[in-house]
C-alpha cells in the first residue's frame, strides 16, 4: 500500500472523528446562548460558568480563630472543675484560667492532692497536669487540654463555623454559593451576584453569641466605669443609633459575668412588627430545657433586669415583670426590618463556635463585571480580526485553512470551558485571546515548513507531507514548554488567575489538534479528493 | 507574501557581542532599580491592603476625593486615575483600616454624595487583603515562578540532551539544596537566587548547553520585564505574576523552534562551523519566529489598548515580555551555545575523551 492509498484510507476516518468533535463541541457550546424549549433533556444545558470578576460578586477567605474556640472550652470545663471539686470535698484556691488555654489553682490542704489528681484523672480525662509545684503548703496546679483534644476542638470549630455559615447564606438566598474550607482553619466564600455586599459581611462575620444575663443594679456604673468593677461584673455597652440624625449612642451597663442562658437553647426565631410601635422586633422560642430556664431565670429575679446580650453588646435590658413561661422572648432594639432579617438568620442558624476574620476580601460590582466582559469580548473581536487578516494575506488560500482552524480552536475552547464546568474569568479571557495569537504559531511554523519544501522543488503532497512530519516534533516541543507554565500556574493560581491558567491550557491543547489534524484533512482533501496541483500558500 | 526572504542570511552571531552588552545593560539597570526600590512596587495582592475602585457621573479631582477620605479617617490614602479619563474612574488605595472595608467603601461613597451633591458614585470594585494572605500569596508567587524554572530546565536537559536522569538528579539536589537552606530561614527570594546558581552552575559543570541557554535566556526576559515594571512604578500583582510564567513558557517556544533546528543542521552539516549552523538555524527560522510574535502581538495589543483597566497591566507585561522574548531566543539563548561551546571545546581538546550521543561539533 503507498503512502496515497494510506492516506486515503485514514482520511476518510479522520473526517469523521472531526466532525464528531465538532458536533459534541457544538453541542456544548449552544446552551451558553440559551436553552431553547426543544433541547432534549438529555443533552448538556450547562451554560459557560463565569468568575466573579464577570458577573459581579463577593469572594471572601475567612479566617477561624480556634484559639478562641480552645479557651471557651476551657472556660466551660474550669466551672464544671469547680463543681466537681466542690463535690468532692476538696478546698482550693485562686482557680482561674491563664494564658487563655490553661487553667491554675491551688489546692489548700496538701493532703488532698492525690484525691484531686484522681479527679482530674477519672472525670476530666480531656485534662492533663502541665505544671505541679508542690514545693510550698499549698500544692499549685497548671492544667492544659491534651493536644489531640485541643486539635479535635480546633476541627471542631472549623467544621461547625463552615456549617454555620453555609446555614446562614442559604437563609440569606444567595444563588450558587460555594462555600468550602481550605488549609487548616480557613473558610472560602464565594457568593456570585450579591447585591448588598455590606449586609452579607455583617451577617456571615457575626459569631452571634446570644446570651442573658443580669444587670448588677445593686452597684453603680460611675464607680464601674472610674475602674471599680464588683468582682464578677464586667461593663457592656449598648449603642443606640438615632434614626434620624444617625448619630451614635453608647450606654454602658453594669452586667453580672455569668450567664443564665444562650442562643444555643434556641428552636426558631423570626421577625415580628410590634403594633403599637411599628417597629420590627425578633421574637425567639426556646425548646424545652432552655424555656425551663428562662423561667428560673425570670422567676428568681422579678423587678430586675435581664440583659440580652449579643455578642458582647447589650441589645436590651428590660425589667422582668413576673416570671415568664412558655419559653418565648423577643429582642428589640431599634431595628431596621433587614436588620431584624438578619438578626432571625443568624440566631436561627446558630452562633460560630468561634469567632471568624476576614483576611481576604474582594468585591466585583455587577456593572464593573458587564464592563468586562464587554472590553474583553471588544478587544479578543479586534485582536482576532486582525490575526485573521493578517494570515489570510500571508499565506492566502493556506491561510484560510489556518483561520479555520483558529476560529475551530475557539469553539474547543467555549466546549471544553462548558463540559468541564470550569470558570470563565477576565484573565481567562486574555487567555482565549492570548490563544488566538500563539494557535496560529503551529500553522505557522508547518507553513513556512511547506514552502521551504516547494523551494526545494517537491510536489505540492510531497511538501505538504514533508512540511507536517518535520514540524509536528517541533511544536510539540515548543508547547510543552507553555504547557508545563499553564500547569504550574494552575497550581498556584487563585480565582481569576487560575481561569487564565485553564483557557490557556485548553487553547494549547486544542490548538494542537486543530493545527496538526484539522488543518492537514483541509489540505488532504484538496491535495488527494479534489486533486489540486498547485498549493496557494 | 513574505516578510523574511527564504535566502536571508543575518550576521546575528557576528553581532553576539553587542547584544550581550546591550542585554546585561538592561539586566543590570533592571536590577539596579528593583534593588534600590526595594523589591517590585507589589500591589495589595502581594503587599495587603485595600482597594477601592470608584466611578463618578460627573468630573472630580483626585484632590478633592482625598479631602473627603480624610473627614471618613483614612489618611494616606493614594488616589489613582484609573482606565481613560472620561470613564471618571478612581483607585483609591488605602492601608487596611479597622473598619470592614465595605461598610468604609459606604461611608466614602456617602460622605462623597454628601460633599458633592450633583455627582453620582458607585462602588464598582472593592478588595481587601490581610497581611498574612499577602505575605502567603508572594512566598507562592515566587515558588511557582522558581518550579517552572526547574521542570522547564529538566524537561530541556531530557528532551535536547537525553539526558533525562540528569535531569531528575538535578532537580532532586535543588530540592535537597533548598530543603538544606531553608532550615537556616532565609528568605524565600535568598532561596530562589540560591537555587538558581545552584541551577545554572550544575548546567554549566555536566554541559547542559540547551538547558543553560534557555535557562539563561529565560532568566533574562523575567529580569527584564520585572525591571521595566519596576522602573514606569507599576504595581506587581497576581495577574503580572501570570503574565511572567506565560512569558516564561514563551519565551521558550521560540528558543526551542531555534535549538530544534541547530540539531537538525548539526546532523545535515556535520562539515560547518559551529559558528555558521548556529547563524544559519536562526535565520532560517527567522520568518517563523518573527510572524508568531507578529501575531502574538497584534492580540496583545488589542487587549492593551481595547481590554479596560483591570487587564491593562497584565497586556503590557505581555507585550515587554514577547518583545524581549523573541530578542532573547535569537541574541542570547544561541550565542551562549557557542560561548559554552569553545569553552567545553578546548577541555574536551586536552582530555580528548570519547563522544556522548549528542555531542556538538
Amino acid at each position: 500500500m503507498t503512502l496515497k492509498e494510506y492516506q486515503l484510507k485514514t482520511f476518510k476516518w479522520r473526517v469523521t472523528l472531526i466532525l464528531a468533535i465538532i458536533v459534541v463541541a457544538c453541542v456544548y457550546v449552544f446552551p451558553s446562548f440559551g436553552v431553547p424549549a426543544w433541547w432534549p433533556n438529555l443533552l448538556p444545558a450547562e451554560k459557560i460558568h463565569l468568575g466573579l470578576d464577570l458577573q459581579g460578586g463577593m469572594h471572601l477567605v475567612l479566617e477561624v480563630e480556634s484559639d478562641k474556640a480552645v479557651e471557651s472550652a476551657m472556660e466551660r470545663i474550669s466551672q464544671e472543675l469547680k463543681t466537681s471539686l466542690i463535690k468532692a470535698k476538696i478546698r482550693y484556691r485562686d482557680l482561674d484560667r491563664i494564658n487563655g488555654d490553661k487553667i491554675r489553682l491551688k489546692i489548700l490542704n496538701p493532703d488532698q492532692t492525690s484525691s484531686f489528681e484522681d479527679v482530674i484523672k477519672e472525670s476530666f480525662g480531656i485534662l492533663e497536669i502541665a505544671s505541679k509545684d508542690t514545693s510550698g503548703d499549698k500544692p499549685a496546679f497548671q492544667l492544659a487540654l491534651k493536644e489531640e483534644e485541643a486539635r479535635y476542638i480546633k476541627k471542631l470549630a472549623v467544621d461547625q463555623g463552615l456549617e454555620t455559615i453555609r446555614n446562614r447564606i442559604d437563609q440569606f438566598g444567595v444563588s450558587e454559593p460555594d462555600i468550602r474550607p481550605q488549609g487548616e482553619n480557613r473558610i472560602l466564600i464565594q457568593l456570585p451576584g450579591i447585591k448588598d455586599p455590606k449586609r452579607a459581611i455583617e451577617l456571615i462575620g457575626k459569631t452571634a453569641l446570644l446570651e442573658f444575663k443580669l444587670v448588677d443594679d445593686e452597684h453603680s456604673i460611675e464607680d464601674a466605669l472610674k475602674g471599680i468593677i464588683p468582682p464578677g461584673d464586667e461593663v457592656l455597652t449598648q449603642v443606640e443609633v438615632d434614626p434620624v440624625t444617625k448619630q451614635e449612642r453608647r450606654i454602658p451597663y453594669l452586667i453580672k459575668k455569668r450567664t443564665y442562658l444562650t442562643g444555643e437553647y434556641l428552636t426558631d426565631a423570626r421577625v415580628q412588627i410590634d403594633s403599637q410601635y411599628n417597629e420590627p422586633y425578633v421574637s425567639i422560642e426556646f425548646d424545652k430545657k432552655g424555656g425551663r430556664l428562662f423561667e428560673q431565670v425570670t422567676g428568681a429575679n422579678v423587678k430586675k433586669r435581664l440583659a440580652i446580650v449579643l455578642d458582647g453588646n447589650v441589645y436590651s435590658a428590660p425589667v422582668i415583670q413576673e416570671k415568664i413561661s412558655g419559653g418565648q422572648a423577643r429582642i428589640t432594639g431599634n431595628f431596621t426590618t433587614e436588620e431584624a432579617h438578619d438578626l432571625a438568620i443568624v440566631l436561627r442558624a446558630g452562633a460560630l463556635p468561634a469567632p471568624v476574620k476576614i483576611l481576604e476580601e474582594r468585591t466585583v460590582g455587577p456593572s464593573l463585571g458587564r464592563d468586562s466582559i464587554e472590553s474583553g469580548i471588544y478587544s479578543m473581536v479586534t485582536g482576532g480580526v486582525f490575526v485573521v487578516l493578517f494570515i489570510l494575506i500571508y499565506y492566502k488560500g493556506s491561510g484560510l485553512i489556518a483561520n479555520t482552524a483558529l476560529f475551530l480552536n475557539i469553539i474547543l475552547i467555549a466546549a471544553a470551558l462548558a463540559a468541564f464546568r470550569a470558570t470563565l474569568t477576565l484573565p481567562g479571557i486574555a487567555g482565549i485571546i492570548l490563544t488566538i495569537g500563539m494557535a496560529v504559531d503551529a500553522n505557522v511554523i508547518i507553513f513556512e515548513r511547506i514552502r521551504e519544501e516547494i523551494r526545494l522543488g517537491k510536489t505540492p503532497r510531497a511538501a505538504v507531507e514533508g512540511g507536517y512530519s518535520k514540524a509536528i516534533l517541533t511544536i510539540l516541543d515548543a508547547n510543552v514548554t507553555t504547557l508545563i507554565a499553564a500547569l504550574v500556574l494552575f497550581q498556584f493560581g487563585t480565582g481569576p488567575v487560575k481561569g487564565f491558567a485553564v483557557t490557556l491550557s485548553i487553547g494549547i491543547l486544542a490548538s494542537l489538534f486543530t493545527s496538526i489534524i484539522v488543518s492537514r484533512v483541509i489540505f488532504d482533501y484538496f491535495l488527494l479528493q479534489r486533486r489540486v496541483k498547485e498549493i496557494s500558500i | 507574501m513574505e516578510l523574511i526572504k527564504p535566502n536571508i542570511n543575518i550576521d546575528f552571531i557576528g553581532k553576539r557581542k553587542i547584544a550581550f552588552i546591550v542585554s546585561l545593560t538592561l539586566v543590570i539597570i533592571s536590577i539596579a532599580s528593583l534593588v534600590m526600590k526595594g523589591g517590585p512596587n507589589y500591589g495589595i495582592d502581594f503587599a495587603g491592603g485595600m482597594l477601592i475602585q470608584v466611578k463618578f457621573s460627573q468630573s472630580i479631582t483626585p484632590g478633592d476625593i482625598k479631602e473627603v477620605l480624610s473627614t471618613v479617617g483614612v489618611e494616606n490614602a493614594s488616589v489613582q486615575q484609573f482606565g481613560d479619563v472620561e470613564n471618571k474612574e478612581y483607585l483609591i488605595r488605602a492601608e487596611k483600616s479597622s473598619e470592614a472595608p465595605e461598610r468604609l467603601a459606604e461611608k466614602i461613597k456617602g460622605n462623597l454624595e454628601a460633599t458633592y451633591t450633583d455627582n453620582k458614585v458607585e462602588i464598582r470594585r472593592v478588595e481587601m487583603v490581610g497581611p498574612k494572605v499577602g505575605k502567603d500569596l508572594r512566598e507562592k508567587a515566587l515558588k511557582a515562578l522558581f518550579a517552572a524554572i526547574l521542570l522547564i530546565a529538566v524537561y530541556i536537559s531530557g528532551r535536547f540532551e537525553l539526558k533525562w536522569m540528569t535531569g531528575i538528579i538535578i532537580a532532586m539536589a535543588l530540592l535537597i539544596a533548598i530543603y538544606f537552606f531553608s532550615m537556616f530561614h532565609m528568605n524565600i527570594p535568598t532561596l530562589i537566587i540560591i537555587a538558581l546558581l545552584v541551577t545554572l552552575g550544575l548546567c554549566v559543570y555536566l554541559e547542559l548547553r540547551y538547558a543553560l541557554g534557555a535557562i539563561v535566556a529565560l532568566i533574562h526576559d523575567v529580569i527584564i520585564t520585572m525591571g521595566i515594571f519596576s522602573l514606569t512604578d507599576k504595581e506587581f500583582t497576581l495577574p503580572i505574576v501570570a503574565a511572567l510564567l506565560t512569558i516564561v513558557g514563551y519565551s521558550l517556544n521560540d528558543t526551542i523552534i531555534v535549538y530544534d533546528r541547530i540539531r537538525e543542521n548539526l546532523r545535515k552539516y556535520h562539515k560547518e562551523a559551529y559558528d555558521t549552523i548556529v547563524n544559519k538555524s536562526i535565520n532560517q527560522t527567522l520568518s517563523r519566529t518573527i510572524l508568531t510574535s507578529v501575531t502574538t502581538l497584534m492580540v496583545v495589543v488589542a487587549v492593551f489598548i481595547f481590554g479596560g483597566g483591570i487587564i491593562h497591566d497584565f497586556a503590557f507585561a505581555m507585550i515587554i515580555g514577547i518583545v524581549v522574548g523573541t530578542y532573547s531566543s535569537i541574541y542570547v539563548a544561541s550565542p551562549i551555545l557557542i560561548l559554552l561551546r569553545k569553552g567545553t571545546a578546548a577541555k574536551r581538546a586536552i582530555s580528548r575523551r570519547g563522544r556522548s550521543k549528542f555531542v556538538l561539533r
